[in-house]
């Protein structure tokens, strides 16, 4: 591979995952906090209503996930393509 | 001890405290003063981002907005959050790759364009200014408050602490003072929300408690028992959705894209040493965030829970079941003073009664009862965090340690906001464009006056707040998510957007958001200018103007895009700029030029 190639195979990686965490970030927020929170809020866990629960606590755990799994996922890229830093 | 005592000594340590930290951390450098030397701890970073981020708003007034709101509160929790995933995976890591010291000069650089950076300052400091201001207020209001002085001599205090270590240290001095800030915000947030949910279920950590069973024998889950107890006065149930869904989405949106857009935040990640730092930075600075966050709900729905009981001491209806006006506890008394909290004997029985007058049904029956309307004709949302420790009846230092975190969190972001507007004061205007041979030396001594100037422009803005100041969410935000943030991000993931797109995208995501607020909030603010009436049955497909900066957002996209297609593809070296911010390798520390 070039280092053209390369770079171009790097930067379609980085999108691919970049895309499925989004798909993720909009799933909880959007989805499970949003446009489907009365469904959800049909179902109880403890004394929480689960659509409430997404609205207010559960997207933000998953946010913090979501950045945590893409620090780990990305620092494997920069390996495998070798693009990382010194 | 005294609480007044307790109060001295906590804002007084603190303050000892920043100003130890600013003459260790003093700036002798631009690249100290612009990105704190860039060689930051990634951790400490989140640290500091986080104090920088969580503002007088964020400490004081968003649990009140939930206790008020209740789910439909949600889209602050959401949008302040989730903003940070889109700024950790859509613009962090390049633009601390790119390495320079502020957001317009990657605008100007990446467009090629002195025009495109100049609209990106442009829209820097109003956002910056507009911000800045609800912090000197917040300043003076806590001073207020718990110090018992004038509001313009809390203001005056407030930037004199603020002006010490921001012109000595810049964002050196910023950065180590906000890591300590973030500590005493953050301990004083969590200290009484563990005391007020072991009171009520027994569970210290607030996270959880919001979801436990209460201790009182009663059996129920704390949000069940708060949708009863303010059904049962006519109030809409806390846990349901009301309004409009669009709304609702879009505003979650806007606040999202904003967050990512605004300028204060994005700089402190041209401190780190890394790309893969700013990346680790970003999921840090969102954890800190997240232990104020995740906390909110349980203090908003607490609160709530709280302030119905004391007035409604029974079952409704009962005349002996309202808390007798004379026997009102001491918290109630001490902030009817501020004028925050007002209570009416309107049916002239000696006891308060709280409740929806509004709503015509529970009105009705309230008739019947031999009320005459509700009681508390005012409860200001802001006092919920502030007076939540003396309505659960804490001791005395941790009321004094409320003081001590609201003053910390409106200090720390007012502090990163000044460092974004003299940054691109002195860099992007003054190095930029009117003396780019300016020296090392020149350039540090311009900083620090910019920083002077703009501690005093916010103060003389705090005290004398015009129009335009209590629109942070529309304003503010709006301006970051129409323009700021679809401007980067096509920088760095379009390599086809040239000059000429960029600056009409920008331009038309600025105007048609800033038309849109103006049309129902008055021109320019203006009281009275206004052409639609600002409510849901007036707003284009009941979309409000805090929301539409997510509209304006896709504008400025789409007017990019279809721009740039007609005009000509940007230079050979622009598009290579674009591939090499892509790669993490080779990212030195950030510099001038």
């Amino acid at each position: 591979m070039t280092e053209k190639e390369r770079g171009d195979a790097y930067w379609k990686a980085n999108l691919r995952l970049v895309s499925m965490l989004l798909a993720v970030w909009f799933v909880v927020s959007y989805g499970c906090g949003i446009l489907f929170v009365e469904a959800l809020n049909t179902i109880s866990i403890g004394g929480l209503k689960l659509g409430f629960f997404f609205a207010q606590q559960g997207s933000i755990y998953v946010f913090v996930v979501l950045i945590f799994v893409y620090v780990h996922q990305m620092n494997k890229l920069d390996r495998k393509f070798d693009v990382h830093e010194e | 001890m005294e609480l007044q005592t307790w109060i001295y000594l906590a804002v007084g340590g603190t303050f000892l405290l920043y100003m130890g930290i600013a003459i260790w951390a003093r700036a002798s450098t631009t690249k100290d003063f612009y990105v704190a030397g860039g060689g930051v701890n990634p951790i400490a970073n989140g640290m500091a981002t986080a104090a920088d981020w969580m503002s007088a708003a964020s400490f004081i007034s968003m649990a009140g907005l939930i206790a008020f709101l209740g789910y439909n509160a949600s889209a602050y929790l959401m949008g302040w959050t989730g903003g940070y995933v889109l700024l950790a995976l859509l613009l962090a890591p390049y633009l601390r790759k790119f390495g320079k010291f502020t957001v317009p000069e990657f605008i100007g650089d990446r467009f090629y364009s002195q025009t495109a950076r100049m609209v990106a300052v442009l829209c820097l400091i109003v956002a910056s200014i507009t911000y800045v201001i609800g912090q000197m207020k917040g300043v003076g209001v806590a001073f207020g408050r718990f110090l018992e002085v004038e509001f313009e001599t809390g203001v005056m205090v407030g930037m004199g602490i603020v002006f010490f270590y921001a012109v000595l240290g810049g964002m050196k001095g910023i950065t180590y003072t906000q890591i300590a800030q973030y500590c005493v915000l953050i301990f004083a947030y969590t200290v009484p929300a563990i005391f007020i949910s072991l009171q009520l279920t027994g569970n210290p950590l607030p996270q959880l408690g919001l979801g436990s069973t209460l201790s009182d024998g009663s059996g129920m889950a704390v949000l069940d028992k708060l949708d009863k107890i303010v059904t049962d006065l006519g109030f809409a149930k806390y846990t349901d959705p009301s309004g409009s869904k669009l709304n609702m989405f879009l505003l979650t949106a806007s606040l999202m894209i904003g967050t990512a857009g605004l300028p204060h935040v994005i700089i402190r990640f041209f401190t780190v040493p890394k790309v893969s730092d700013a990346r680790k930075s970003a999921g840090w600075a969102l954890v800190f965030i997240a232990i104020l966050y995740t906390t909110a709900p349980a203090v908003g729905a607490m609160a709530r829970m709280n302030l119905m009981d004391t007035i409604q001491t029974g079952p409704v209806g009962d005349p002996t079941a309202n808390l007798v006006a004379a026997e009102r506890p001491q918290w109630m008394k001490n902030w009817e003073k501020t004028g925050l909290l007002k209570y009416e004997d309107k049916n002239g029985d000696g006891r308060i009664q709280y409740y929806n007058d509004k709503n015509p049904e529970f009105a009705a029956k309230a008739e019947a009862f031999g009320w005459a309307g509700n009681e508390m004709v005012k409860v200001d949302r802001d006092i919920m965090v502030l007076a939540n420790p003396e309505i659960a009846r804490l001791p005395n230092w941790v009321i004094a340690l409320v003081a001590a975190g609201g003053l910390a969190a409106a200090l720390s972001t007012a502090a990163g906001l000044l460092l974004a507007i003299s940054s691109s004061i002195s860099h992007d205007l003054l190095k930029g464009v009117f003396r780019p041979d300016i020296s090392e030396k020149g350039e540090l001594m311009a900083g620090r006056i910019a920083m002077a100037g703009a501690i005093l422009v916010a103060g003389y803005l705090g005290m004398n707040p015009p129009g335009f100041a209590a629109q942070v969410v529309a304003l503010a935000f709006g301006l970051a998510a129409s323009s700021i943030f679809p401007a980067l991000m096509m920088g760095i993931f379009s390599k086809r957007v040239n000059n000429v797109g960029a600056i009409c995208g920008m331009l038309a995501g600025l105007l048609s958001t800033l038309i849109y607020i103006f049309i129902f909030k008055g021109w320019f603010f203006i009281p009275e200018t206004n052409w639609l009436p600002n409510n849901a049955d007036a707003w284009l497909l009941g979309i409000a103007p805090e929301s539409f900066g997510a509209v304006g957002a896709l504008i400025n996209f789409t007017t990019a895009f279809l721009v740039s297609r007609v005009t000509a593809e940007p230079p050979e070296h622009i598009q290579a700029l674009v591939e090499s911010i892509r790669v993490p390798r080779g990212a030195g520390v950030a510099s001038a030029h």
